[in-house]
């Protein structure tokens, strides 16, 4: 494959990884002699570009970890991965990320798991750096996080879940790297150190790196992203800017909208069903078991649209995205005669 | 009623304790959610109601009765992280029997798929984890719930379906609930009060 289009794109919009088409099946073994292919990712695209935060939202077991695993080189030896990988314009190939890992690109893994229990959490965070540097910059970090200095002496489980994500973070940032990867850092954090956190990404990402957060946190990926990449069953349904989850009329998938009406603040209402195994994946379109709109169109395949600023991957969508202009504009008119009601009542 | 009366509890000898002289009273099929920062002994204070630690002062009565040193104990905790609370070597049918007699009904209201209890806990996400931890300390004599951030890992939507599930199984069964969670939006949506920890505590009542 010709991979020149992607150095010069590299230097157009300075991506800082770019994902193409990226797709992750698990062989299992099935009786003695057979196995099966078990497709986990199947034709996902992102990219993040300098001084971006882009988030991957997606419900639990969609695959969002095994992604952050991908990009690592991390996945277990039973897993095969195709598609294109791009760090600063150039393959990332295994032996590429082998030496990138840790450096370069650094995880935020998932799960307090990934702490050694056994070995203070200040030696673990300074593992790769032990000299005096090391260790000035793990202070450095600590007090960044509102860790209290004693902490580096306690073991993991002498700390609280949240102090523990923070630890993690800590760990990632050491060696200051280019790449972010976040694997779900914030959970058990409370909303002022969910909002520290993300601020130090943005402050990272400003920077000139990037940071691919992957989180199932919606609330929290419209907070503190871009732009956002909406992961159902293994793909990317919907990539659109942060500012569009405003309101559930800016969403362009069905799946985007049944999520945003879900938040504890948005009513709460659950869409029955789960995601589809991997082993029974429907024909055609992912979501269309669970779709309200569901028609005999979606059994085919389903290609990527751009709809405004953003890409879907549904079909019904782009008949209807004419009206929701139509609706929006109303809506971006009737907002703007508010807020100059509330001007002129103000000035009173 | 689940009630706690002037709990204490320190880690560490000569520090000032997580909980000073903390009551809380929770009435059955009353859902009281607590809001509290990070470090604040959320976790802590559940732990005690659970009887997995034990207070150095104060006193944790179930229906009247002190917690039962073994056998069923009728306070259940769920944790935050659910792939800490599964032992790995267990296929996750053996899991969900740790918590006594399965039932297919709760089961099936929680989304469990038949397909998922063959396998290992590390098959598994923690959302698809978490159904079983639920399920696993909903058994018989449960009567009180501590939900310890139970859906700050599930998606939105999951999160919205287990807890319209759990609601309906406690509303059915009038089990009492403490939830502890870092979205004030989440508890204001599930509990029928929600409080913070300092406003339980000695030195909060007395500010």
């Amino acid at each position: 494959m010709d991979k020149k289009p992607i150095a010069e794109s590299y230097r157009r919009n300075a991506a800082i990884l770019e994902i193409q088409d990226l797709s992750v099946t698990f062989r299992q073994r099935k009786g003695l002699f057979q196995s099966e292919d078990l497709p986990v990712i199947s034709r996902l695209n992102v990219t993040v570009n300098q001084g971006e935060i882009v988030a991957v939202v997606g419900a639990s077991g969609s695959g969002k970890s095994l992604l952050a695993h991908g990009i690592m080189g991390i996945l277990p030896v039973n897993a095969r991965i195709s598609g294109e990988m791009n760090f600063l314009g150039e393959p990332l190939t295994t032996e590429r990320i082998c030496k990138l890992r840790g450096k370069e690109i650094a995880l935020v893994p998932q799960g307090v798991t990934y702490l050694d229990p056994l070995m203070k959490v200040g030696a673990q965070v300074r593992e790769q750096q032990p000299g005096k540097e090391g260790k000035r910059r793990q202070k450095e970090l600590f007090s960044a996080y509102g860790l209290p200095e004693k902490t580096e002496e306690r073991y993991p489980f002498e700390c609280s879940g949240g102090m523990n994500r923070r630890i993690l973070l800590s760990t990632a940032l050491m060696e200051r790297p280019k790449l972010i990867v976040a694997d779900e850092p914030t959970p058990g954090m409370d909303l002022g150190q969910a909002k520290r956190a993300m601020a130090d990404f943005r402050a990272f990402a400003s920077q000139g790196n990037g940071v691919f957060l992957i989180t199932h946190d919606l609330p929290l990926a419209i907070s503190a992203a871009d732009r956002i990449a909406v992961f159902y069953a293994g793909t990317t349904v919907e990539e659109a800017p942060s500012s569009d989850f405003a309101s559930e009329a800016l969403l362009r998938h069905p799946y985007t909208r049944a999520l945003w009406r879900a938040m504890p603040q948005n009513g709460f209402q659950a869409i029955p069903g789960t995601q589809p195994y991997v082993k029974d994946m429907p024909k055609g379109c992912v979501f269309g078991p669970r779709c309200p709109k569901f028609t005999k169109e979606c059994l085919g395949d389903i290609p990527m649209r751009a709809v405004r600023q953003g890409t879907v991957r549904c079909i019904l969508q782009h008949d209807e995205h004419k009206i929701r202009e139509a609706r929006e504009s109303k809506d971006a008119q009737k907002a703007q005669e508010e807020r100059e009601v509330q001007k002129y009542a103000g000035g009173r | 009623m689940l009630e706690a009366d002037n709990l204490i509890f320190s880690y560490r000898r000569r520090e000032l304790p997580v909980l000073d002289r903390v009551s809380l009273q929770v009435k059955p099929g009353e859902r009281v959610g607590i809001f509290s920062p990070s470090g604040s002994g959320k976790t802590t204070l559940l732990k005690l109601l659970s009887g997995y630690l034990l207070p150095q002062g104060g006193k944790v009565l179930a229906d009247g009765k002190p917690l039962p040193r073994s056998g069923f104990c009728p306070v259940q905790m769920v944790w935050q992280h659910p792939e800490r609370a599964v032992n790995s070597r267990l296929t996750m049918g053996k899991i969900l029997a740790e918590g006594g007699k399965t039932d297919p009904r709760l089961e099936a209201l929680f989304g469990i798929e038949v397909d998922w209890k063959r396998r290992y806990p590390e098959e598994l996400s923690g959302g698809e984890l978490q159904r079983f931890c639920i399920v696993r300390a909903l058994g018989e004599g449960t009567r009180y719930l501590l939900a310890d951030e139970i859906t700050a890992m599930l998606d939105m939507i999951t999160q919205a379906q287990v807890w319209n599930a759990l609601l309906e199984e406690m509303e059915r069964r009038q089990i009492g609930l403490v939830a502890v969670s870092h979205s004030r939006e989440l508890l204001e949506q599930v509990c029928t009060r929600v409080v913070g920890l300092e406003e339980l505590s000695y030195s909060g009542v007395k500010r």
